[in-house]
């Protein structure tokens, strides 16, 4: 098996490895780097789960190989909260009882916060179109369009400068 | 109900938020695919392509050749010990490994054990396994036909694939009164099978300590304790004794039922890792979770209901045919080889109910999980509220008026049932009057009404539920023996803050919060000064684990109930420190103070501290209480739930325009938490009703088996629901609870199924049989003639 080294970003962090051609990302971020918060759920890029950031784009990482984030940005549920500071969208999932057992929350947080991140006030379809490509089984998905919503409330009365307007 | 306590306290009727969502949300939870030991090997399992076959050899010389790979594991390497085979809760035996044949496609042939996942995965890939194909069997009605082939041909004797026959009720009195009777229907129909589908699938690490002897199993179960004592009943022989057991249920990322069974790959896991003498790992993938891990459902049932011309049911007969799959690995209590399917008289009056049911072996999986449900309740208000609708469509009459017409009073509450539960208190009139009112029923009707004429499909389905939940009392209710009491230990620290654990496990349900604001409600320590715990049997008290909505009627009471022996202990300690005798003494929360003289007070803080500081002569030091609860009786949770639906005439579709549950789970600890199960419950009576489906082609092939055709709701599917409640307080649960977790997965599929038939019954449809996929309901306009 031919191994290639290569050199990613996450949280704006470089990390350098040497991997396996076949390594999936998400074992790249769990199992290389032990960022144990993107979860699988799958292996076949239906639940979600193990949704990250690639350069700001939402991508389910059990079907990314870890080659081909070489060179590039990887954000993970573990890079929302900064400077000992929530995320909105963390703060809304918590306040709007948007997760139960947490195992689709990491990959629900990713998908949201890239949907807050192009739409400041997203409606319910929008939201609930965003979110199709993750599987909840235990909330009912209206409890968690109600987070997306608190966030992006949150997010339009304290502007972020991270986020635009 | 007005909370009793300061939001600062937080005790019963508060929305607190989780104590548990901090780490969710940050990504820390700590689920068992996350937790890494020193020296862990990987273990990936080599499954069956064939439903029925024997096995003619197995050769492992390629996989064992791949670096990395350390040992291949047959059920002859199992067969050594004797551990290829294994008990069910059942009394039924299940194969760990096979040695002669198997008896589904997926089931486990053996297993691959290496330094990494990919390199033990190449090694499944090498190993080689030849097979002789036998006859397979997979409709259970075929499956009892004389002549068919006999499945388990390990048990010597067993001449035929029946494996139990259960029946409840008098069956001479409901014949005579079918036979008395105005008007009869009867409906066959099918609930099939389903698999629960958590987002987080199952595995488990177990890790030998060769040294000192002791087995920890870090591992996906919702009953953690039974677990250990299964696991030191079934390899006592190898060694393993309880004391050296430890099961460990972290984080759990959804459980439904499907993490109660012991499923093969944990037993091989511990087996490889006392064989070797590392940490190895087993986390099974999404298809091998689907296609290999119990089952729900699969019940044949025809459902008859007599009655009067007035529209008065007299008597209800249930014949069922229930698919186990190769082996009956239900988990059920075990005095109830059906569940508790005799609660299928429901919310209804009925004098005279008779219930029988045989089950069959087939090439399936094993099963009869809950998924989401206690003990097959839900194929049981399937039966009841399908055939109540029949009837109402036979009689010409609203299904509304139907079933007021033939609710328990609720003044024959604690009611006794026709199949011999008690029900502890209800009030049915009350729940669907209040849905009605709030969805504007006569105005859908009138609505209704005119779409007809306009050739436009709608239809309005209800359903009003009764669920037994929270087993049970040990007079009737154990596993393997075990009575299904459970558990709770708290201990108040000097400071005045409290430890407690218990006997269950969560999996999402909030019980780091709920429980604590059960403490706090008893002892108005403030609940986030309660740290709760649970799923370490080295340090929880010993309990049943959490399924079929137990937790609050069973576990929930026991902390209630140990709170109260801490509060019995607090009241002598300040009748010592206010120098007055216990008699003086009232307690409001959080403090006792002299009657008469309330200025006059000790904190339960000022308690703690004292007991640990000052306690009276004679008195023990410290301030912990343990609680054993067992149940006088069960739950019985209701609620009626109205759903709309569109159908689309040119794709069948079924659109969800509204669904309005209205829940009755007793007193509530956290409305919030309560909500999100509900909202959840929904989801999961949607899925079944609308989308899942686990299939099996004529020759055991399975379709369903990855979430490319099992299809698990997403967001666009799901409706947003709409919830409300009436309060009927349990009058035998120490705090009034009821279980709450399941009530919406039972009621809402015969909601939907309602509504769809309802939609359809101008053209003569009565029933149809769930999944309602488009295609199923597009060939019924097209029969009907109405597909644009």
């Amino acid at each position: 098996m031919a191994h290639h080294d290569i050199t990613v970003k996450v949280q704006g962090v470089e990390h350098q490895a040497k991997v396996e051609s076949r390594l999936l990302l998400v074992h790249f971020l769990r199992e290389t780097l032990s960022l144990t918060g993107t979860h699988i759920g799958c292996d076949t890029t239906h639940c979600g789960a193990c949704t990250v950031l690639l350069d700001g784009q939402p991508v389910k990482s059990c079907t990314v190989l870890a080659v081909q984030a070489d060179g590039r940005e990887v954000m993970t549920v573990e890079g929302l909260e900064k400077g000992g500071q929530l995320d909105p969208i963390q703060e809304g999932f918590r306040q709007e009882h948007g997760l139960q057992c947490g195992f689709c929350t990491p990959g629900m947080l990713m998908t949201s916060y890239a949907l807050l991140q192009r739409d400041a006030d997203p409606g319910e379809g929008a939201i609930r179109q965003a979110i199709s490509g993750n599987l909840c089984r235990c909330t009912g998905y209206v409890n968690i369009v109600k987070s997306v919503q608190h966030a992006a409330a949150a997010m339009r009365s304290t502007p972020n400068p991270q986020t635009p307007q | 109900m007005e909370p009793k306590t300061s939001a600062a306290v937080c005790g019963m009727g508060h929305s607190m938020k989780r104590k548990e969502d901090p780490r969710f949300i940050r990504g820390q939870g700590r689920y068992v695919d996350d937790i890494k030991l020193p020296g862990m090997v990987h273990l990936d399992i080599v499954r069956s392509p064939y439903a029925h076959a024997r096995i003619t050899a197995i050769r492992t010389e390629r996989a064992l050749a791949i670096p990395g790979v350390l040992a291949v594991i047959t059920g002859e390497t199992l067969k050594g010990f004797n551990l290829h085979w294994m008990p069910t809760l059942m009394s039924d035996t299940q194969m760990v490994l096979p040695v002669e044949k198997v008896m589904y496609q997926a089931q486990e042939v053996a297993a691959v054990i290496a330094t990494d996942r990919y390199i033990a995965a190449d090694g499944v890939d090498a190993v080689e396994v030849d097979y002789e194909p036998l006859p397979v069997v997979v409709d259970p009605r075929k499956a009892l036909e004389p002549g068919a082939p006999v499945l388990r041909t390990d048990k010597p004797g067993k001449a035929d694939n029946h494996i139990w026959h259960w029946e409840a009720g008098d069956r001479q009195a409901t014949d005579q009164a079918f036979a008395a009777a105005d008007v009869v229907v009867k409906q066959d129909m099918y609930i099939p099978r389903i698999h629960v589908a958590s987002i987080e699938t199952c595995g488990c690490v177990a890790d030998f300590d060769r040294v000192n002897g002791k087995l920890t199993v870090y591992m996906t179960t919702q009953a953690p304790h039974a677990i250990r004592t299964v696991f030191a009943l079934v390899a006592g022989h190898v060694g393993l004794s309880e004391e050296k057991i430890r099961i460990v249920s972290p984080d759990l990322g959804g459980g439904f039922g499907g993490k109660v069974p012991v499923y093969p790959g944990y037993v091989i896991a511990v087996a490889a890792s006392v064989v070797l003498g590392k940490p190895v790992k087993w986390v099974e993938d999404r298809m091998e979770n689907l296609q290999a891990d119990s089952f729900a459902r699969d019940y044949h049932m025809t459902a008859e209901l007599a009655a009067k011309r007035d529209g008065t049911m007299t008597a209800l007969r249930i014949k069922t045919l229930a698919d186990h799959g190769y082996t009956d690995a239900a988990a059920n209590p075990s005095k109830f080889p059906a569940g508790l399917f005799s609660i299928c008289t429901g919310s209804y009056d009925l004098q005279h109910a008779f219930t029988e049911m045989d089950a069959a072996y087939t090439n399936k999986p094993p099963g009869g999980v809950a998924y989401r449900c206690s003990f097959r309740v839900t194929e049981a208000v399937h039966a009841i509220e399908r055939v109540t609708d029949v009837l109402a469509l036979e009689l010409g009459m609203d299904p509304a008026e139907l079933r007021f017409k033939n609710f328990i009073p609720p003044e024959k509450f604690p009611y006794k049932s026709a199949l011999g539960w008690e029900y502890d208190s209800g009030n049915y009139p009350a729940a669907l009057q209040k849905a009605m009112d709030k969805i504007g029923y006569a105005e859908l009707r009138r609505e209704q009404a005119e779409k007809r004429q306009r050739g436009e499909l709608m239809g309005i389905g209800i359903c009003s539920f009764t669920e037994i939940v929270g087993a049970g009392p040990s007079k009737d209710f154990d596993i393997l023996g075990i009575k299904m009491f459970d558990s709770a230990e708290i201990r108040i620290h000097p400071t005045g803050k409290a430890i407690a654990r218990f006997g269950t496990k969560s999996q999402g349900q909030g019980h780091e919060t709920t429980y604590a604001q059960i403490v706090a409600e008893e002892l108005g320590i403030p609940a986030e000064h309660v740290q709760v715990e649970e799923g370490d049997t080295d340090t929880a008290p010993y309990g049943l684990g959490t399924y079929a909505s137990r937790s609050t009627p069973t576990a929930g009471a026991a902390g209630a109930m140990a709170a109260r022996k801490i509060r019995a202990k607090a009241k002598k300690i300040a009748a010592h420190l206010l120098e007055v005798s216990e008699e003086d003494l009232e307690w409001e929360v959080g403090k006792f103070f002299v009657k008469g003289a309330p200025q006059k007070s000790k904190t339960i803080q000022e308690i703690a501290f004292a007991a640990y500081t000052n306690h009276p002569p004679g008195m023990e030091a410290g301030l912990e209480a343990v609680d054993y609860y067992d149940p006088p009786n069960l739950t019985f949770p209701f609620g009626s739930y109205i759903c709309v639906v569109d159908i689309d005439r040119g794709t069948g579709e079924v659109k969800i325009r509204r669904f309005l549950a209205v829940d009755d789970c007793g007193n509530i600890i956290n409305p919030m938490i309560v909500d999100g199960q509900i909202h959840g419950g929904l989801s999961m009576g949607l899925a079944p009703a609308l989308f899942e489906e686990i299939s099996y082609d004529d020759n055991g092939n399975i379709s369903g088996g990855s979430f490319m055709d099992y299809l698990v709701p997403t967001a666009m599917e799901t409706p947003s629901w709409e919830t409300d409640k009436t309060v009927t307080p349990s009058p035998h649960h120490p705090l009034g609870a009821k279980g709450v977790g399941e009530s919406a997965t039972v009621g809402a599929p015969p909601a939907i199924v309602n509504a769809v038939v309802d939609a359809l019954s101008h053209l003569g449809v009565r029933h149809i049989d769930i999944p309602m996929t488009p295609e199923k309901v597009w060939n019924i306009l097209r029969e009907k003639g109405v597909a644009e």
